[in-house]
Order: structure tokens, then sequence, then C-alpha cells
């Protein structure tokens, strides 16, 4: 209906807003693009799915631009209502804050469809649009139903991504994503339901966190539902298990959308909240470690996101100004780097059908692109100065100091170290480089290095001018990157940390790439319950089948019976006078009539 | 065995450039710790928290330190968690 109204309002915006504000009591104000933000990348998405696919990939990269265009005609303030079972769900609400995340899924959607250009296929093209408009469509959510609608629409049209790989393993990981992402949803609407009736209001708004007992169960169910989409401790594990499991274009689209929409919740709702500082702080760390021992370059990849994403927690957690401004940017950066680094790591994949560590080495005498791309965005990830993280970690980092977050500040300082050491040298150097390991790929498709190409551009482009990106930024927080401390002191730590590496590595101690499993929490449900329960399940197992062979007793008695009744020479198989059959009937329908009278 | 282009010798394949670049490394490392007596750096935290961020060469003592010490911990790491690859699959 929305979808209808707002197509409706390209035609002549000005008077459709009167009209339908009088005659269907939608209350628009002001639109300014041709239709909700959503909507082009759903109808690309659609259009995939019908069109051969030699067309189909050409809307793949068409949807997002439209889109973006559309978007372009959105301004700040724009509020669109839609009155449904007594409430006015805001379908579209937009600020400086869901603008940026309008743009930066809009870009990221194209860079992956560049990617995914030479998939001769229409599930993953059409899934991966749908997903990117559900990101597009929750960031303009004004409200937590809208929102809920969204999230769930996000799960759905991601797992396709993992199940294109069409393995049993596949099906496995990707059955444990939905499980956790309907979840998150459940949990959102329930956090929903609470404010509710609480409040009376669903509204998208600051939240404040304290005792249950004071601000309610609402807006910790609301903060669960978002930490299990932005990978928090202990909840992170189906980042790890699923990004490594996807197609190599799956993952470019998977790494885009679903935490970076999580990261817009936290910093729409939950700006300030002190718990994120130790909660960014311990996902900034724990990973790193897992990071240097795991053999997947796309699980090594997998965590150093969550170890990324701990920077933008403890930004929001910082609070509105510096600390949610760097938070932004960060993610906004991030989506472009860690989507080039992705690219990379799928390039080598889709070439030699290896991806661990222990099976790579010397890729870049043939893919020697891939391989400076890789770097670009090794670079980037690790905050080198001229690339665009380092205009976005500091921030986060200056905010902490200015904060007095003296413990927080030196984690992430060691974060900082750790990265450059396990995503900025570790991922190219034990793909490109190391022992030689004799394969001789082709270099990656010219769709796959054009996607890669525009990557490194922008993680250079926002590098060295990266007011382009802080003009964008919900806060006015004047803050200059590149001071002469700030660069001498971060080329210092990034400088003595490859020395780190090079010592460990010439002295033999650095721990040799090994095909394993590295355990994770998710051992916790994965092996551990079901060992556990594995003697309750068998008793009720053999309690449910002595039932099913009891009932399959009584069943088979009954039969007996009816055969026995009414056989040709049982009781009521054989010929009825009609006086008698008239009686019965007058009898039955007497009987209902007095249970008719009686139950009036 | 005949020797195509592909299997010339490529950049790294030559022991001679590999320390070559690291000599390179080793010194534009002793050249960024000198630095630190070039340049007055301003201290991140306003109040004097961390009074130790203002000495000689701290930020690449840090890194050097978290590194080995990031490296050390994961391999220790290894001893518990790690499980053969199809730990799961079994």
């Amino acid at each position: 209906m929305t979808s209808s109204l707002l197509l409706a309002a390209a035609s002549d915006p000005a008077s459709l807003s009167t009209t339908m504000s009088t005659v269907r009591g939608i209350d628009i104000d002001g639109i300014g693009g041709w239709m909700h933000p959503a909507l082009p990348l759903l109808i690309g998405a659609a259009l995939i799915a019908f069109l051969p696919s030699r067309f189909g990939r050409w809307v793949l990269v068409l949807a997002p631009i439209l889109g973006f265009l559309n978007l372009l005609g959105f301004e700040i303030g724009t509020v669109v209502e839609l009155p449904m079972m007594g409430l006015a769900l805001q379908v579209l609400e937009v600020d400086k804050l869901s603008l940026l995340f309008g743009y930066l899924f809009h870009l990221a959607a194209l860079l992956a469809g560049i990617y995914a250009l030479h998939l001769d296929d229409r599930l993953q093209p059409s899934t991966g649009l749908a997903y990117a408009a559900a990101a597009v469509g929750a960031v303009f959510a004004g409200d937590l139903l809208v929102l809920f609608v969204f999230w769930e629409l996000l799960a759905i049209t991601s797992v396709f991504q993992i199940w294109a790989r069409k393995s049993d393993q596949a099906f496995g990981v990707g059955m444990r994503y939905l499980t956790l992402h309907i979840s998150s949803g459940l949990l959102l609407l329930g956090g929903a339901a609470v404010l509710f009736k609480e409040t009376g209001a669903v509204e998208l708004g600051k939240m404040e966190l304290g005792p249950v007992g004071d601000v309610g169960l609402g807006p910790w169910l609301l903060l669960i539902a978002v930490g299990l989409k932005a990978a928090f401790p202990a909840l992170h594990t189906w980042l790890v298990d699923a990004y490594p499991a996807a197609t190599p274009t799956g993952t470019v689209f998977l790494s885009s959308f679903t935490t970076k929409t999580a990261i817009y919740v936290l910093a729409r709702c939950f700006a300030g909240a002190d718990e994120l500082i130790v909660v960014g702080a311990v996902m900034a760390m724990f990973p790193i470690f897992y990071a240097v021992i795991e053999n997947d370059l796309r699980r090594v990849l997998g965590y150093s996101m969550i170890n990324q994403i701990g920077f933008m927690v403890v930004g929001i957690g910082l609070g509105e100004g510096l600390g949610v401004n760097g938070a932004v940017a960060h993610a906004f950066n991030d989506v472009i780097f860690k989507g080039l680094l992705f690219m990379s790591m799928g390039a080598v994949l889709f070439r030699t059908g290896k991806i661990n560590g222990s099976e790579l080495g010397g890729l870049y005498k043939t893919m020697p692109q891939t391989a400076g791309f890789c770097m670009v965005g090794a670079a980037s990830i690790s905050a080198f100065p001229g690339f665009s993280g380092f205009v976005s970690k500091s921030m986060v980092m200056v905010a902490a100091a200015h904060d007095g977050q003296v413990l927080v500040w030196l984690l992430l300082l060691f974060a900082s170290a750790g990265v450059f050491h396990h995503a900025g040298i570790k991922i190219p150097f034990f793909a490109f480089y190391a022992h030689d390991s004799g394969l001789r790929p082709k270099e990656a498709p010219t769709n796959m290095r054009v996607a890669m190409g525009i990557s490194a551009l922008l993680c250079v482009g926002i590098g060295c001018f990266p007011f382009l990106l802080y003009r964008m930024l919900p806060y006015d927080a004047p803050y200059n990157p590149y001071d002469v401390t700030h660069v001498v002191t971060q080329l210092q730590l990034l400088f003595f940390s490859a020395l780190a590496f090079v010592t460990l590595m010439l002295l033999k101690i650095y721990p040799p790439e090994l095909r394993s499993t590295n355990l994770d929490v998710d051992w916790i449900w994965r092996r551990l319950i079901p060992r556990v329960c594995r003697l309750p399940i068998a008793l009720c197992g053999a309690v449910w089948g002595g039932l099913l062979a009891g009932a399959g007793d009584v069943r088979r008695s009954g039969l007996l019976a009816v055969r026995w009744l009414h056989s040709p020479a049982g009781r009521f198989g054989e010929p009825w006078p009609t006086g008698r059959t008239a009686f019965w009937a007058a009898l039955l329908l007497a009987v209902m009539m007095m249970v008719a009278y009686a139950s009036r | 065995m005949a020797s195509g282009p592909q299997d010339r010798q490529h950049i790294w394949d030559n022991p001679k450039n590999v320390q070559k670049l690291l000599v390179v490394f080793w010194i534009a490392c002793a050249l960024m710790l000198c630095v630190d007596f070039l340049v007055h750096r301003h201290l991140s935290f306003e109040h004097d928290e961390l009074p130790i961020e203002g000495w000689f060469g701290y930020y690449g003592f840090y890194g050097f330190i978290a590194c080995v010490l990031l490296v050390v911990v994961a391999k220790q790491m290894r001893r518990f968690l790690m499980r053969g690859e199809d730990y799961y699959d079994k």
C-alpha cells in the first residue's frame, strides 16, 4: 500500500501530499524522492528473480544507482506515517544518521553487485539485493515495528548467500544462522511489546539502560536483540560460523549490511550507555587472539570484523559527539575496507578453491592486482595514515582519551596493534606471499577487479580527504586526524607491530597455520548441550515410543469394534425398517433442539 | 622441463631481495624511533592520566610488546582450544 502511494508521489508530489493526507489518512511531510528508499532495491530484486540472468545481472548494478539517485531527493526531517491497526507506523524517518547509512548501503550494494556480476545465477543476486533493501528499510524505519519487519527480512534474505554454497555443511550453518537471527527479531518484537505496554509508544529513539526495576525489560530486550546482530561477545559465533561458509560473493554481501544495521540502531538508541564501553573493549580484544591461530582466512577476517565493531561499540558508548561520530565513520569505512578484504579472499577462493592459510601462498605471482588491492584493504583496516581506517578509528581513540578512559584506551591501542598483526599482515602474507604453494591461478575476473579497484580508491580517497566523510557525520564535533603527533605515534605503533611479526617469523616462534577447528562459545550449544541432553532425550524417545505403541493398540481395537458393528453381518450393517430410521432421526433432532434451547 | 612464463623467477623468489627489504624495514623502524627526538608529541590524555605515554618510544615499544604477547598467548590457547578440522562433523 505504501509502495503504491509513494510510487504515485513521483508524478506530482505536491498534490499528492495534500490529497493523500486527507483521502487516505497518510501523513506525508514533504517527500523528496520518488519512492521509499528500500523500494528501488526491492523492485530490482524482484526483476532479477524473473529476468534471464544475462539481463538480471545489469539490474544488480543499476538498482543501487537508481536507488541512490532516489535517496538524494530525500531531505532531513522527512517523515511518512502509515496508519495500521490503531497505530501510526512510521515507515520512513530521515535524519542525518539514517541518511549516512542509507548512502553507505547503496554504495555497498553497488560494489557487491559489481563483484557478483559474473554469476550465472538468479538466486544469489536477487536475494542479495533484497538483503540490501532490508538494510536500507531498517535504517529509515521510524519505529520499532517497522524496524522489526526489516530486521526479520534481513535474516531471511541473507541466509541464501550461505545456502547457495549447496552443501550439507552450508545448510547446517544456514540453519544455525537463521535460528539466531530470527530469535534476534523475536527479542526485538518482545522489547517493542514491553515498551508499548509501558509507554504507549514504539518509537525508535534514545533509551536509557539501568536496573530492570527502573527502566523495565524493554530496553534490555532490545539491546540483546541488537547485540546478537552486532556480534556482542558470546553472541558473536554466528558471524565466524556463517561468513566463511558463504559463497565468495555471498560473504561480501553478508559483511556489509547486518552488523552495520545493528551499529546504526545502537547509535540511535543507546548512545552514551556506559555498558557499551566495556562490551566494545572486550569485542576489540578477544577476537584478535582467535584470529592469530585461525587457518581459514575468511574466518580470520570474521574475527577481525568483531574487533572493528568493538571500536564502534566503544565509540557509541562514549556518547554523542566525537564518540558516535567516530563509530559511525568507522562503520562507513569498515564496510568498504572489510568488503575489499573479503573480495580479495573471495577472489582467491574463486580461483583456487582454497581459503586455508596452510594451503595458500605465493599467489602474488599470478594474481598481482588482487594482491595489491588486498594490501590497500589491509593498510586501511590497520589505520595507516593516508588510508581510511586512520581517519575514523583515531576519532574513537581520541574520544576515549578525552573521556579519561585509560584502561579502555590502552586496550584499544593493544587491539590496534593486534589488528595490524593479524589482518594487516597475516591475510596478505599467507595468501599471496609466505611459502610458495605452487598454485598458479589466473588473475581474478574483470568485474571482481573493478569492484576491488573502486573499493581501494575509496579507501585511499577517504584517507586523504576525510572531510568528505566528516561532513556527513551526525554531530558537529570538529576533528583533524592529520596532526604530527598522531601520524608519528600511529606509524611507530604499526612499524613496531610489524617488527614483532618479522622477528617472530625469523625466530620461528610465530604459530604455523594448521588445519584445525578452534573451539569458541558455540561449543556450548553445538557439543556440550547435545551431549548432556543425550540421556534425557533417549529417555523421552523411549517414553514417546511406548506411548505411540500403546496408541497403536487402542487404534487397532477401535477399528475392530467398528468393523464388527458395520460389517454386512454387524448390528448397524443390516437393513433398517423405515419406521425405526424415522424414530431415531426425530429423536436426534429433538435432542439437538433441546441443546440449542438450553444454550441460548 | 621447459620453463614456461609461469615458472620464471619472481621478485621474492630471490633471497637477496628479501634480505634487502628486511634491511630497509629495520632502518625504517630505527628512523621511526628517532623521530621521537625531533618531534615534541602532545599527550592524548588532557589531565595527565597516563604520563608514560610521553616517554621515549612509548608507542613503538607498546606495539612490539603487544604483538609478542598476542602471539604467545594465542599459541598457548591452541593447547586447549584446538581440535581436528572435522571436530563438529563427527
